[in-house]
């Protein structure tokens, strides 16, 4: 009767239920995943990676019309932006095959469709437009499906004046004009991609500073550097009507009406979570609408797990795939270890890049700790001026009594990269002492993550 | 050949000691009788000697540094010796031996002792009551937890080399004085990580430490400037904390009080004084008092043995003394057969060298019956918390001088009031009312404590 008999199915192929699927596969499990686009989801075809691929031609486009102060003349840089665009669509379209390769290796089933929880361990597929569907049976499902972009209300993406990430990616020309709605990572990342391609970009936030979940001190840093760019940046704005007209769109924030080519919606994504059947196999959701899941990834109904942005949490890639891992060797009996919710780093690409691991400031005093905060500005930092890159500091949280690093928060080059340091440190449970203790290469930006620190404990050698 | 000198058991309720100095260094001749070091108890200071002749080739445990019974503190050998491999072996062997120890001691269960605590001096025979027709053994403490680690990693933090824990939890160890080497880790391939310590309740099983209060101004820790400070936590402190814990938590209180008329106690003293020239406080009186009281209710001095109570056959009494840091109970052996004079002598003897922690494990343990008095505070009343396996405390107030009615007329009274912590597991309130009645009826015809 069955089209198939599998040890688990994982339903969704983005980073969750892609690596779920392989370490289960690695484990010795018989192993199918249903995807009803393409393998890698949201954040390898219409996320992460296509607009890293994006902001690279900014970075590119920056600093060669920046040549000169290098000594190196360049006249008139130009942008071919069907060519930017379809360079970041490659990029995509390579990687997403690389992981139906891994697939294949893992002898992993790739089921395209969408599924649909037929019964205890029993998942019919079929292709979106509908037509016979596939059965499958499960031991055990992981619900890995992922979330999308939410509109506001009355305010409704329509996938031409009004945008959402995935068809910003992809437009056939840079707009003229931009407004964004959302300051947090999508809306920034953007917001410099545009902005570096001349577009004139308008940002709003309805929060007092952009990207609010950082530290505060990296919010008003950020949003000082996007004015001084020339973006022009409105936080604590409220936007209550967006009208599509001939001229493109104009947006009523705070009462004013602003006009531009383009709004895109950033305000925020929505768990996917209708149209399996999970009522039906009594897998409850949250209020804020996430599937509910415990500790261990299990939702209200035996045999389902649930993980990656569907069951909330920081709706973040790298989160998902730890909680992929975790989640299947725990169903294996063979965890390793748990997602350590604590230092998980977050990461904005946008230019100049912000990167945060563990507490803010304000959440350590909250939670009790006696702090002390260092600090260190790239532009003190040798490394940074040779490659011309001296805006922005790392900021370090640390507990006064123990030394132990409660948060670090940065700002400036490649700070998406050193956020791993103190991510390490924080897992490791390793301390100031350590950090004063490893010797860090000179001349290289991580000395500024040393600095930090020592400069919370009083004793930075270069300020 | 080189051999390990091993952490002594200098108590029946040691579990593991510090290393408070050494009085040898590191290439030191041994003879046997040695000093070798002051090892820090649960109870007390004591000092390890060497029942071994050599030379002190290599010292595990440095000063301040904390060893379960039984675990290597030192190697002593031939001088010139190759240790390297018990250097080797010294890790893992740290906790191991102490578990081993352990069970030895616990598994046959010895008929009439009861749980850790030391068996209250057995002059007498004991006798002992079924409390449950199907008596089974008493309950077996775990093995300590630190046995089952996987072989220690290095480690580039500070203190406890060789113990496979995360930098900060060794801080937090250290800065809570919990010898990380004691702690089971619940991180990835056993590593010990914060919360393993955050949550670290200290080694299972330990002696007795006493109940509140007595003589002796507790020191306060100094705190500077109005800012938090962290005191590690002694030895001592550890184990008050948990047996006062474990005894509120598990034995079912209930209190009686009554006040005292102390007239006559008080001419009684006085007459005392000048005519044999003894001094004897009231705390005497009362333990004298308490002494012959249980003499006529010998269930006030039982003991509780989870499936049966236990009668001894001597009368015990145990008098808590405050010290720094903490409190402990010496002993009054035999109270009720000897005279005041004996027992207040005995007393101050005991009480000095309690505070400079020098008392023998033989004189702090045994009590079957506990003593607090706080009146030199001014304090006229409290409740004491019980002492396990005791089943009775009496706390002592303060002697006041106040207005009483004696004979139709107002006139200045002495009185005292006495609050008794009864275990309802044994004593109910009748007995413990009629203990009570006794103690009073004696302190106010004080003639009885002469007899």
């Amino acid at each position: 009767m069955a089209d198939g008999a599998f040890d688990l199915v994982v339903v969704g192929g983005g980073p969750a239920g892609y690596v779920a699927a392989i370490r289960a596969a690695q484990l010795g499990m018989h192993v199918a995943c249903v995807e009803r686009e393409r393998v890698g989801g949201i954040c390898l075809n219409w996320g992460c990676i296509p607009t890293k691929a994006l902001l690279r031609t900014a970075e590119v486009f920056t600093l060669v019309s920046h040549a000169a102060e290098f000594g190196v003349l360049c006249d008139n840089p130009r942008v071919d932006f069907g060519k930017v665009i379809a360079r970041s669509r490659a990029i995509a379209d390579k990687l997403s095959s690389g992981i139906e390769f891994l697939f294949k290796k893992h002898k992993i089933q790739l089921i395209p469709g969408v599924a649909q929880l037929a019964g205890r361990g029993r998942i019919e597929v079929r292709a979106e437009k509908g037509g016979p569907a596939k059965v499958v049976e499960a031991a055990k499902i992981i619900l890995a499906t992922g979330a999308r972009a939410r509109g506001l209300p009355g305010i409704e993406p329509d996938g031409k004046h009004i945008l959402t990430y995935r068809e910003a990616m992809v437009l056939k020309d840079k707009p003229r004009s931009l407004i964004v709605l959302g300051a947090g990572a999508i809306g920034t990342e953007f917001t410099s991609f545009y902005h570096a391609m001349g577009t004139e970009v308008t940002l709003l936030e309805a929060l007092p500073s952009v990207l609010p979940i950082e530290d505060e001190e990296i919010s008003k840093a950020l949003e000082r550097s996007l004015k001084k760019r020339g973006v022009n940046v409105r936080t604590g704005v409220k936007v209550t009507a967006a009208k599509v007209g001939k001229n493109g769109v104009t947006v009523t924030a705070n009462g004013e009406d602003l006009q531009a080519d383009k709004l895109l919606l950033s305000v925020g994504v929505r768990a996917n979570t209708e149209g399996f059947g999970l009522e039906g196999l009594g897998v409850r959701v949250t209020e804020r609408g996430f599937i509910q899941i415990d500790a261990d990834y299990k939702t209200t109904s035996p045999g389902i797990y649930a993980i990656g942005d569907c069951a909330g949490g920081a709706l973040l890639a790298h989160k998902a795939m730890q909680e992929g891992i975790v989640c299947v060797e725990t169903i294996a009996g063979k965890r390793s270890h748990r997602v350590d919710y604590n230092s998980i780093p977050s990461c904005t690409y946008c230019s100049p890049e912000v990167a945060s691991v563990g507490l803010t400031e304000k959440a350590a005093r909250e939670k009790g700790h006696d702090v002390i905060v260092g600090r260190f500005p790239f532009s003190a930092l040798g490394k940074a001026l040779a490659i011309g890159e001296t805006e922005g500091f790392v900021k370090a949280v640390v507990d006064k009594k123990r030394g132990e690093i409660l948060g670090m928060h940065m700002i400036g080059p490649h700070v998406t990269d050193l956020i791993s340091e103190p991510g390490l440190a924080i897992t490791a449970e390793f301390t100031a002492h350590e950090i004063m203790a490893t010797t860090h290469a000179h001349p290289t930006l991580t000395e500024a993550v040393q600095e930090a620190v020592a400069n919370a404990l009083g004793e930075a050698i270069h300020i | 050949m080189a051999q390990f000198l091993e952490m002594p058991r200098l108590s029946d309720t040691m579990q593991e000691g510090r290393v408070v100095k050494w009085s040898k260094k590191e290439g030191d001749k041994i003879a046997p009788g040695d000093v070798l070091a002051e090892v820090e108890t649960d109870k007390a200071t004591m000092d390890f000697e060497s029942f071994d002749e050599g030379v002190l080739l290599k010292i595990l445990i440095g000063d301040g540094g904390t060893a379960p019974v039984g675990g290597p503190v030192a190697i002593i050998g031939k001088a010139g010796e190759d240790i390297s491999a018990l250097l080797a072996q010294a890790d893992g062997k740290k906790a191991a031996p102490a578990t081993k120890k352990e069970e030895r001691k616990q598994t046959p269960a010895p008929a009439a002792v009861p749980t850790e605590a030391a068996p209250p001096k057995a002059a007498a025979p004991v006798q002992t009551i079924p409390a449950r027709p199907s008596a089974s053994p008493p309950p077996t403490r775990p093995a300590p937890a630190a046995a089952a680690r996987p072989a220690a990693a290095p480690s580039n933090g500070g203190g406890a080399p060789g113990v496979f824990a995360s930098p900060l939890a060794r801080r937090i160890a250290h800065a809570r004085g919990i010898d990380i080497g004691q702690v089971a880790g619940s991180g990835p391939q056993g590593r010990v990580v914060r919360r393993d310590v955050e949550s670290w309740q200290g080694p299972p099983a330990a002696g007795r430490a006493g109940a509140p209060a007595a003589p002796a101004t507790p020191r306060m820790p100094a705190v500077a400037g109005g800012e938090d400070a962290e005191q590690p936590l002694s030895m001592m402190r550890k184990t008050i904390a948990r047996r006062m814990a474990e005894a509120k938590r598990e034995i079912p209180h209930f209190y009686l009080t009554s006040e005292i008329d102390m007239d006559a106690a008080v001419d009684f003293r006085k007459q005392v004084l000048e005519a044999l020239g003894i001094k004897v406080s009231y705390n005497d009186l009362v333990i004298k008092a308490c002494a012959l009281a249980l003499r006529k209710v010998p269930l006030a001095g039982a003991s509780w043995a989870e499936d049966r109570v236990i009668l001894h056959g001597g009368v015990h009494i145990g008098v808590a003394v405050a010290i720094e840091d903490g409190l402990i109970t010496p002993v009054i052996h035999d109270a009720d057969a000897k005279s005041l004079g004996a027992i207040a002598r005995e007393i101050a003897e005991l009480a000095g060298r309690a505070r400079e922690r020098k008392l023998k494990p033989e004189e702090y343990t045994g009590a079957t019956f506990t003593v607090s008095n706080l009146g030199m505070f001014g304090v006229h009343h409290f409740q004491a918390i019980v002492n396990p396996p005791e089943v009775c405390i009496l706390a002592v107030g303060a002697l006041v001088k106040q207005p009483v009615v004696k004979d139709d007329a107002i006139v200045i009274g002495h009185r005292m009031s006495v609050t008794l912590s009864c275990d309802h597991r044994v004593v109910d309130g009748a007995v413990g009312a009629q203990f009570l009645q006794e103690v009073v009826r004696i302190l106010e015809h004080p003639m009885t404590l002469a007899m």
